[in-house]
């Protein structure tokens, strides 16, 4: 076993080895600009630039057609938001989101905000799934687009997304799903969901960075976007720009691994996630699971060491590769606002770890990592004044706290 | 972000871990912090009312490295100073002696309040001792 171990697939993972070798002729031999039309070396990359176009479209029940290649989930997410907005800008103004969106998705429906949009965020419930009634309540004549995301970045919850798409079609309203997370995961399929526009990206799914794509339905109803990038009229002039074609080649390969693989290693990331869980569970008392366990991405596994500050522990396990949502661990100095909408109270934001398993992570990892978190909490607990107080019966809730 | 040499080895062998007995009349409790913002930092001194030199002091903290890396070195600090030596420990003397990054200064903020509040504690329950011996 090699150290440190990553086990962080959430935030990115490697490129499969099998995925750059299907990108790398396109870097030098077949380096050709897909757009043009008059030569073989244009010729040669289009082709594997639609190749890949039919790998992505099936992996979620598409086709070709309706593939749009961006830059990344974030520019996915900005496209499908900003594009429908301004678009369907005569139809209505108002947008339904989830507070527990990735920030491509907040930021973006913030900024339509400034331009005069309206925006329901949707609170989530403490299993960090959306209400189906809260929704429901919350579509107007004037709502364009409901964007509600398929799997959770840090808790792994996964929407109810097959309602959603139903109560979408049912009145009219376009539905976006940033699927970032889910595709290559678990099955998706757009057509049996009703979901009209769906962000992906490749290197969540052992693909390179730098590129994802955008589905857009063509048919029943036909989805239009106002481009965001100005140029070419790529992409059925949605978005313009040379192709990365070597990028492109991986995110295909990476879709027809992923969707060939994905029966057989779901069980096995399932398998390894609740290994992982049943250990911590079994080592130590006062530990929280954050999400439903029912409806999870079988990778992720969020969970709470009450009593231990999250940027502590990683310390304690600097070895292993996980991320915390405690604010001390965060680019703002906020606590992880996923975890504050789940309404369990910011001590125990501070106090979680997510671990993102993936492709290349092993049982013999799995059994370190346990061990060596088993051990750093109770290690940090020995040097914590509220287990301390904990252990006396003291109501931690009750306490009066110098807030700072 | 990387961390300095001094806060690994405070962190990895934090210094004097531990609960003094709080109800002892020469044991200062100071308690800063709250659960919800991340950190709590108790902090405990042991002074000797003939002498007011501080002679233990043990801390608990729930915080992140930095966090208990400032209370295990305040607690270093204060065994062997008197009292009003104690009140003169800074929290920018925490910062450069831990070569703490800004993004961490408040924690050793909340180290130098939880000394004074130590400190306070133990004021507070030795001017009211004197008091309840004549008045008994």
């Amino acid at each position: 076993m090699k150290l440190p171990i990553y086990m962080d697939n959430h935030a990115t993972t490697p490129v499969d080895p099998r995925v750059l070798q299907a990108m790398m002729p396109y870097f030098t031999a077949t380096f050709g600009n897909s757009a043009s039309r008059n030569h073989s070396f244009g010729w040669e990359a289009e082709e594997a630039v639609e190749k890949a176009r039919k790998q992505i479209a099936s992996i979620i029940g598409a086709t070709a057609k309706e593939i749009v290649f961006t830059s990344g989930a974030t520019e996915s997410n900005n496209l499908a938001i900003k594009g429908v907005a301004e678009m369907y800008a005569e139809k209505g103004n108002h947008i339904i989101t989830a507070a527990t969106e990735h920030k491509a998705v907040l930021d973006t429906c913030k900024r339509l905000e400034k331009d005069g949009l309206r925006v329901t965020y949707l609170p989530v419930q403490q299993n960090g799934l959306v209400d189906l009634d809260q929704l429901r309540n919350a579509i107007t004549d004037k709502t364009i687009l409901i964007t509600i995301m398929y799997a959770n970045n840090e808790i792994g919850v996964l929407q109810p997304i097959a309602e959603i798409g139903k109560m979408a079609r049912e009145r009219g309203v376009l539905f976006h799903t940033d699927a970032t997370q889910a595709v290559g995961k678990v099955p998706v399929d757009v057509n049996k969901n009703n979901i009209d526009i769906l962000s992906i990206s490749a290197h969540k799914m052992y693909g390179p960075k730098g590129v994802g794509a955008l589905y857009v339905r063509r048919r029943n109803p036909r989805v239009q976007l106002t481009a965001q990038i100005d140029g070419g009229g790529h992409e059925r002039g949605m978005r313009s720009g040379t192709l990365n074609v070597p990028g492109i080649a991986g995110l295909g390969a990476a879709c027809e691994l992923a969707q060939k693989e994905m029966p057989e290693e779901s069980k096995r990331l399932a398998y390894l996630r609740d290994t992982l869980k049943d250990r911590l569970l079994a080592g130590l008392d006062e530990v929280y699971i954050n999400g439903t366990m029912e409806h999870r991405l079988p990778n992720n596994l969020n969970i709470s060491f009450a009593y231990v500050e999250g940027e502590s522990l990683l310390m304690g396990i600097n070895d292993v590769a996980v991320s915390s949502g405690s604010a001390c661990t965060s680019a703002t100095l906020e606590p992880s606002y996923v975890l504050k909408a789940l309404g369990a109270g910011d001590d125990l934001a501070h106090s979680s770890i997510r671990f993102g398993l993936g492709r290349f992570n092993t049982e013999e990892e799995v059994d370190y990592v346990a061990a060596k978190v088993v051990d750093v909490v109770k290690k940090l607990r020995e040097l914590s004044p509220l287990y301390e107080m904990h252990q006396e019966g003291i109501d931690l809730t009750k306490v009066q706290w110098t807030a700072h | 972000m990387a961390y300095s040499n001094k806060v690994l080895d405070h962190y990895n062998h934090p210094r004097n871990v531990g609960s003094l007995d709080k109800s002892d009349p020469n044991v200062g409790t100071g308690m800063v912090g709250a659960p919800e913002c991340g950190d709590v930092m108790k902090l405990q001194v042991k002074v000797n009312p003939d002498t007011g030199v501080i002679e233990d002091a043990k801390f608990k903290t729930f915080g992140c490295g930095s966090a208990i890396a400032s209370s295990s070195l305040a607690t270093e600090w204060l065994r062997g100073k008197t009292v009003d030596e104690a009140l003169e420990i800074k929290n920018t003397d925490i910062v450069n002696e831990l070569s703490l990054p800004p993004v961490k200064i408040h924690c050793s903020v909340l180290a130098e309040d939880a000394i004074r509040a130590a400190i306070g504690d133990y004021k507070k329950k030795s001017e009211s001792r004197p008091q309840v011996s004549t008045n008994a």
